[in-house]
């Protein structure tokens, strides 16, 4: 089979697309996620709090807690992470408080973010550096 | 379902009314991110729990959407108001549609 010079350009373009989108269609940054959960609103930096460790020698435990009054979400990102989305945290009228701390896997040296919906329907934000000896996402 | 997945949840046997009491929870499953590879460089595949949720007496305590950023051998601890003698339930969802589920009563003293 031969290919003049015109239809190897349109061949090859047409495979560099179809190569190009599968990735653009999977890979949610850390920006979306923010946009999907807060709609755009504003956020403010208090009525939040995160605890996590500023080194964390091993990347695949790394214990964090987050806590804010009166939210009815809480959502956490890791922003260096190969998908940043880490978990979201509803609580329930029968949670005593708006606290939870759990273990997640950081990919390496990285910010850590959570931002909350509060009670009024506003968004807080609280991040994190934290340093990453030995990553925790294989590969 | 995942090999050897076991729920071990800490609740305490009794607490006055309306007390908040800590609950600690741990279930022991690989949470496979879908990012690693195995010796001949092919992705395993991802596999793990993507949903948990606490329930006392049929009313939401917390609810959590996982993603595979969560370590293997998900742990959580939270806080949770006792209203009454019931039971807690707690409940992890599966990749592969699996649920496990786990009990625990509380009475009031």
């Amino acid at each position: 089979m031969e290919f003049t010079r015109r239809e190897t350009l349109a061949v090859g373009g047409a495979a560099a697309l179809v190569a190009m989108l599968p990735k653009g269609a999977y890979a949610a940054t850390t920006e979306e996620w923010i946009a999907e959960f807060t709609g755009g609103a504003d956020m403010a930096d208090a009525g939040i709090d995160l605890t996590a460790p500023e080194i964390a020698e091993n990347g695949n435990t790394v214990p964090i807690e987050v806590s804010a009054e009166g939210a009815s979400e809480i959502l956490v990102l890791a922003t260096g992470n190969p998908t940043p989305g880490v978990a979201t945290f509803k609580f329930g009228p029968l949670a005593a408080s708006q606290y939870a701390s759990t273990r997640i896997r950081l990919a390496g040296t990285q910010d850590v973010v959570a931002i909350a919906k509060l009670a009024d329907g506003s968004f807080a934000k609280a991040s994190k550096t934290v340093k990453v000896t030995i990553g925790g996402c294989g590969g | 379902m995942a090999d050897g997945v076991k729920p071990r949840v800490k609740v305490p046997k009794s607490a006055s009314a309306g007390e908040a009491i800590t609950l600690k929870t741990l279930i022991s499953h690989p949470m496979e991110s879908g990012q690693r590879k195995d010796g001949d460089g092919n992705v395993i595949p991802r596999s793990i729990i993507n949903r948990f949720t606490c329930e006392f007496n049929g009313e939401s305590v917390i609810d959590v959407t996982m993603e595979p950023a969560i370590s293997t051998n998900p742990y959580f601890e939270f806080e949770a108001t006792v209203p009454e003698a019931g039971e807690f339930k707690f409940t992890w969802y599966d990749d592969d549609g699996s649920v496990y589920e786990e009990t625990k009563a509380i009475a009031i003293g």
